[in-house]
């Protein structure tokens, strides 16, 4: 029922939103529409914290901890980014970027988008996990382009592009697995991809081939998760789309590309017995946050600064979730919701400063404090809380990360602080003068929707000074099912 | 399943595989379509052939699928999109024809290595013709790395989806239906999207010449 639920609500307010979209009340509907979907995702966990696993749907559909939790913050993100959205766009109307006719599809893309993800999580079929993948990306690449100016259509064409052929290696991946659960479970082709079927035979998976599938599929997703090499894409989208598509991409779109890509480690693993899948992550993780690192000082667009952020944390995990053991493995996931519920944040006060410069050029971005102390303080403190100060989630999971790193891999420790020293550097020196510079700016026609910034900030705060009890059990819930502790 | 079928399957897979060459030098975008479309009748019949000879019923609606989809409503969204944006042929590729042929020889010899494994644990009687699938794969993509207008460049990714499912067919029967439908179903929507995306670029930029997509570097 609340998965029913789950699932149905951003599908329906799709098709709603498609043909009223345009309305002046458009905006309120899409929120309403994320608030009910983040309660049946409440409820949902709810339910697999008190029963345990849920099966539905012949099968085809299941919830364990590890994707229930990443159900509950994707229907968080999208609810506040919902709310987000409101002022923003509208404001977007008046300066005249933007028609109703535009904004009509994008609150349609928004609902299909959300359910998209939502389908991904929690198939437990591969096939549609990739069906899913697939559609997320078709259902933003419209958004990315919304503005139309030539920069944003090249972002989009890069986006689909890239994203297409990365994902059809993901989908060569999925038939060699096919074709090694074939073997194992028989040729019914019914239960050959399904996740739970896969896990309890994983051990006798024939290993040559999961392995070459493990290489397509982690250069399949890991496209769409934004790893270096593959990461072309994930900057022009982010900085070219509307905010509150670069907010959902980031905090959203990464967190399930990486999800598709644990699930695929945990088979490959099983079968192996080697760390090849456990060093090709942490290989492309090192590389990523190294470039990211690097590629920060280049940086003049402040939403370009923050998308390579994203590729520097999504690196991080990346190497965490390839370290494994259930340390580490915590600290991933706990990193992948304090990066999720920071980074939109930036992007949501990053969104309301660049409308009041005008621009997004960082130059031309000065002195918030004096202009909206309150856009200027939620751009300082999520600056800070990405960067990993202290009293911030971030910092408990990096901390974690950077001590178990120490001990089992401590040849990659001082590569890894080194990175993040320089990405440190790089981003206070420019998130500083944006906020306490001279001002520049002008007032807004609408007030901006700071409330989302700073929620999301009080939750990154709690993560960072208190787990409660029942979270971190789920936490560890998830990560035992995925280090295998 | 009998000698002849076989051998008739892997006539259809050589065939598949000449295709692939053939757009690889093909600078005309409408044959570029219209190859894309043989390419797709020939997936078409391997698959009829298999389901004939195997009784595997989900392959004969894969096979309805792919008339469908890639035999006549793709061409024919295509053959549109080019009649109304007036593209009919590509410029120079990257690397003139000669050098992407010679190039394409060689990914044809590493996709045969990469298939051997897969290959060799196959207990399919179209084993042979996982080589020829990788190898369509990997040409696809050469023909879009090697392209410079976005019309050949998507022809080239629909062949290297071409190129999957006959991959897909010829290691296991064919995925399970309810997998297929979906990727039938991105594609399609996939091929929508583009439409409308290409009559935005070409309103930006009066071309779908992919040069102009040169903004977004990083400055060095």
């Amino acid at each position: 029922m609340q998965f029913l639920l789950l699932l149905g609500t951003p599908l329906i307010g799709a098709l709603v939103l498609g043909v009223w979209g345009g309305r002046p009340r458009a905006p309120e509907i899409n929120i309403a529409f994320s608030a009910v979907t983040f309660l049946a995702a409440g409820a949902l966990a709810a339910r697999v914290v008190g029963e345990g696993n849920l099966i539905v749907a012949r099968e085809q559909f299941f919830i364990d901890p590890f994707n229930v939790f990443l159900v509950t913050l994707t229907a968080f993100v999208g609810l506040t980014t919902a709310l987000f959205a409101r002022p923003y766009m509208q404001v977007e109307v008046e300066l005249g970027r933007l028609t109703p006719r535009r904004l009509q599809l994008f609150h349609g893309m928004y609902q299909l988008f959300m359910a998209t993800m939502l389908v991904a999580l929690t198939t437990n079929n591969m096939g549609l996990l990739w069906v899913a993948m697939e559609a997320a990306t078709l259902s933003t690449v419209l958004l990315v382009t919304l503005y139309r100016t030539p920069a944003s259509l090249e972002a989009g064409w890069k986006y689909f592009i890239l994203c297409g052929v990365g994902i059809a290696q993901a989908l060569f991946g999925t038939i060699l697995l096919y074709f090694a659960a074939e073997q194992v479970l028989g040729a019914s082709g019914v239960s050959a991809l399904l996740w739970t079927h896969l896990n309890a035979v994983k051990g006798q998976l024939e290993p040559a081939v999961l392995s070459l599938a493990f290489v397509f599929l982690l250069v399949g997703y890991g496209t769409k998760v934004g790893l270096a090499p593959l990461h072309n894409w994930l900057p022009d989208a982010h900085a070219e789309g509307p905010t509150p598509i670069s907010a959902v991409l980031s905090g959203l779109l990464l967190n399930v590309a990486m999800y598709a890509v644990v699930r695929c480690k945990v088979l490959v693993e099983g079968s192996l017995r080697s760390n090849l899948p456990s060093h090709m992550l942490m290989g492309f993780g090192l590389l990523s946050v190294v470039l990211a690192a690097l590629f920060l000082w280049r940086q003049r667009d402040i939403k370009r600064l923050f998308a390579y952020s994203s590729i520097e944390h999504m690196g991080i995990i990346a190497f965490a979730f390839g370290m494994g053991g259930p340390v580490a493995t915590f600290a991933a996931l706990l990193h992948m919701t304090v990066h999720s519920l920071t980074k939109s944040a930036i992007f949501f006060s990053a969104g309301h400063a660049a409308q009041k410069a005008g621009s997004q050029l960082i130059e031309r971005i000065r002195g918030l404090i004096d202009t909206n102390p309150t856009v200027g303080w939620g751009l300082m403190l999520s600056s800070l809380a990405i960067l990993g100060l202290p009293p911030f989630g971030v910092f408990a999971s990096e901390f974690l990360i950077l001590t178990t790193a120490m001990k089992q891999q401590p040849w990659a420790t001082p590569i890894l602080l080194t990175a993040l020293g320089v990405a440190f550097a790089a981003i206070l020196s420019r998130v500083q003068p944006m906020v306490f510079g001279e001002s520049s700016g002008h007032r807004l026609p609408h007030p901006p929707a700071l409330l989302p910034v700073f929620a999301h900030l009080a939750l990154v705060l709690m993560l960072g000074l208190f787990i409660p009890p029942y979270l971190a059990q789920w936490y560890q819930a998830a990560a035992r099912l995925i280090g295998g502790q | 399943m009998n000698a002849l079928s076989l051998q008739l399957l892997n006539a259809l897979a050589a065939l598949l595989l000449l295709l692939s060459f053939a757009m690889l030098a093909q600078r005309r975008i409408v044959t570029l379509v219209n190859l894309l479309a043989l390419q797709g009748a020939l997936l078409c019949a391997a698959t009829l052939l298999l389901a004939w000879r195997t009784h595997e019923g989900h392959l004969f609606v894969s096979a309805a699928l792919t008339l469908a989809l890639k035999v006549i409503v793709l061409p024919r969204l295509l053959h549109r999109l080019i009649r109304r944006l007036d593209v009919y042929w590509d410029t120079d590729p990257l690397l003139n024809i000669p050098g992407t042929m010679l190039v394409g020889l060689l990914v044809v010899v590493f996709a045969f290595g990469l298939a051997q494994p897969i290959a060799a644990l196959a207990s399919t009687a179209t084993r042979s013709a996982i080589g020829i699938a990788v190898a369509v794969i990997l040409l696809a993509f050469l023909t879009m790395i090697t392209r410079r207008k976005a019309m050949s460049q998507v022809v080239g990714f629909l062949s290297m989806e071409n190129g999957l499912f006959f991959g897909a067919m010829s290691a296991t029967y064919g995925m399970p239906m309810i997998v297929e439908l979906g990727v039938a179903l991105d594609v399609l929507v996939a091929m929508l999207v583009l439409g409308v995306f290409f009559f935005q670029i070409r309103e930006q930029f009066d071309s779908l010449d992919l040069q102009n997509f040169e903004s977004l570097r990083e400055e060095k």
